[in-house]
């Protein structure tokens, strides 16, 4: 059975969520990747078949990528022959997916932390309610469409690699009422997504708009910095960094929480990490009912003795 | 300027909000609409304001309950209300939701042509933020998602999204379904006057028959997704809080370390 996976790439890189996805596709069956934008380079076609895709399907569209209504088109298309596809859960991609979904008749579910074939038809987990609630949903339609969130699946490449043969997908786009009037790219900031970070240290109102510590301590672990609504509401770091139900959600295997009192929209977007850990002066603070570990104090004193720890445990 | 705006039902998750937000006390019947359909009513109320004339109608589909969030937009100066209510709708996908949703639309812009629809970005309580696009494709009219900032002139629409990558500005004609983030504005508080008014304010209660939908192409029996099995999470074991007493940073160092995280 072939499973289409829509990769997700910067600046021609496969992103770490798009092999992660493939990685689950190939317990699915056989994975095909699904690429819209520009020409694939060719370190990045060997990397898709060295985590399993048989086929590099390409569209090459260009920003009408960026319009929902023409990516549906474009990924309906490309993964026309395929019982299953797999997509990283993104706001842009669930608008992607409904509409392919519209037209191709296939159940949906998003926000995924995994999917299997249980009698022929696919069953996803995921955690739902602010992440307090596990839930198995059934696809019970012939062809089904996953929205999986990053670091759900363990990454791997194939112990066979796939031919990872390019195969143009030629398809007349739709005339769409919207258009592109301007985009303006964000500038990439050193290290890892927040979305795909596999650490996130997030800093709140308890930073009092200093995040030099929060950054330290992100490098330190390998992360990327994240933030509360009030900080990105004060200007004290941009949008992009915002951690919660409308910003972005993270599920890392690690998510550091300081001066972050987690107020029930914030937990909405990090809850289903693996182990959390808080700073926070106050002890009554919600951030510590949901953390594995908490320190109450003041993370100007925390966080530069946890770093001279760390150092001196890797050090020696 | 005509905006219907939809909104939906929660659970009240909104008992721990009131206490941030300090002298304002809701209860619990006006904590009962999805918060980010807040943001909705009022890029609705705005652009109304702005225009000078127009009105703005408040759409929720659901139970009996549901009929407090289309009050709560009353509320905040909705001027007319509408209730679709039919036990059929239970248990409907997100794809049923927008068929549904779509019928009503249609019914009140074929009595006077609607301008915009305004959703919220999200629905709180586990719905995942397709609903926008399904109900624009099920319309076939523009599709303007995740707006930050919307303008209206000269019979279109044109939106700020920020994505993760880029800051995309969109325009499309009217039309237009729009939804709008908690970055958008900054949603009123119910007004003493209006919330006077939508006690008595009617609310039109329709049913699938008044849309002439077909119940067999909604409800659980249409859903194509079954839930098989929801259990709540159990709370954290063995959760630790010390309080640093001058060693609290070496402490957290050694949970790290321990569980091969640093």
């Amino acid at each position: 059975m072939s499973i289409a996976v829509l990769i997700e790439h910067h600046g021609g890189q496969v992103s770490r969520p798009s092999l992660e996805a493939l990685t689950l596709a190939r317990a699915l069956g056989t994975p095909v990747a699904v690429w819209l934008g520009d020409e694939p380079p060719a370190d990045a076609v060997a990397q898709l078949g060295e985590y399993g895709a048989c086929e590099v399907r390409v569209a090459v569209i260009g920003d009408d990528a960026r319009l929902p209504a023409k990516a549906a088109t474009a990924v309906a298309a490309a993964s026309a022959d395929t019982s299953v596809l797999l997509v990283i859960s993104t706001f842009v991609n669930k608008e992607i997916v409904t509409r392919v979904a519209m037209s191709t008749g296939a159940g949906v579910v998003v926000d995924a932390a995994g999917a299997e074939l249980v009698d022929g038809r696919i069953e996803t987990t995921q955690t739902v309610f602010a992440a307090t609630w596990d839930v198995r949903t059934r696809i019970e339609t012939d062809r089904a469409i996953v929205g999986i969130r990053p670091n759900t699946t363990q990454a791997t490449s194939a112990p066979v690699a796939g031919d990872a043969t390019v195969v143009g997908v030629e398809v007349p786009l739709p005339e769409t009422r919207e258009r592109l009037a301007a985009v303006e790219p964000v500038p990439e900031e050193d290290g890892v997504p927040l979305a795909e970070a596999p650490v996130v240290v997030s800093g709140g109102r308890g930073t009092g708009g200093d995040y030099t510590l929060i950054r330290d301590f992100a490098e330190l672990l390998g992360g990327a910095v994240g933030a509360s609504r009030d900080a990105t509401d004060e200007g004290w770091i941009s949008h992009e960094h915002m951690v919660g139900q409308t910003g972005t959600t993270v599920t890392p295997a690690l998510y550091v929480a300081c001066g972050i009192s987690g107020a029930v929209h914030h937990r909405g977007g990090m809850q289903a990490s693996g182990t959390i850990v808080a700073i926070n002066m106050d002890p009554d603070a919600p951030i510590f009912e949901i953390s594995d570990f908490g320190v109450v104090g003041s993370l100007f004193d925390v966080i530069p003795q946890a770093i001279e720890r760390i150092e001196a445990h890797r050090e020696s | 300027m005509r905006i219907l705006v939809t909104v939906k039902h929660t659970p009240d998750l909104q008992s721990q909000r009131s206490f941030t937000d300090g002298a304002v006390t809701r209860t619990a019947e006006d904590g009962s609409m999805n918060e980010l359909d807040e943001n909705a009513v009022e890029a609705a109320l705005q652009l109304v304001e702005a225009a000078g004339e127009g009105e703005v109608y408040a759409l929720t589909v659901g139970g009996a309950d549901a009929v407090a969030a289309v009050r709560k937009a009353l509320q905040l100066g909705a001027h007319h209300a509408i209730h679709v209510n039919d036990e059929a709708i239970a248990g409907s996908d997100v794809f049923g939701t927008a068929t549904v949703m779509a019928g009503a639309v249609r019914k009140v812009h074929a009595e006077t042509p609607l301008d915009l629809v305004i959703t919220g970005m999200a629905a709180l309580d586990g719905l995942t933020s397709m609903l926008p696009t399904a109900l624009a494709a099920e319309l076939d009219w523009s599709q303007l998602t995740l707006a930050s900032g919307l303008t209206v002139a000269d019979g279109e629409a044109t939106i700020v999204r920020h994505l993760p990558d880029a800051r995309e500005t969109v325009s499309a004609p009217l039309p237009a379904v729009v939804s709008v983030t908690d970055e958008a504005n900054t949603p009123r508080y119910p007004n003493f006057k209006f919330i006077m008014a939508a006690r008595k304010a009617p609310v039109a209660t329709w049913t699938l028959a008044d849309l002439d939908i077909d119940p067999s192409a909604v409800g659980a029996s249409a859903a194509r997704t079954t839930v098989v099995d929801a259990s709540e999470r159990p709370p954290k074991a063995n959760r630790q809080v010390v309080t640093d007493t001058g060693d609290g940073g070496t402490a957290l160092a050694d949970f790290l370390i321990e569980r091969g995280l640093a």
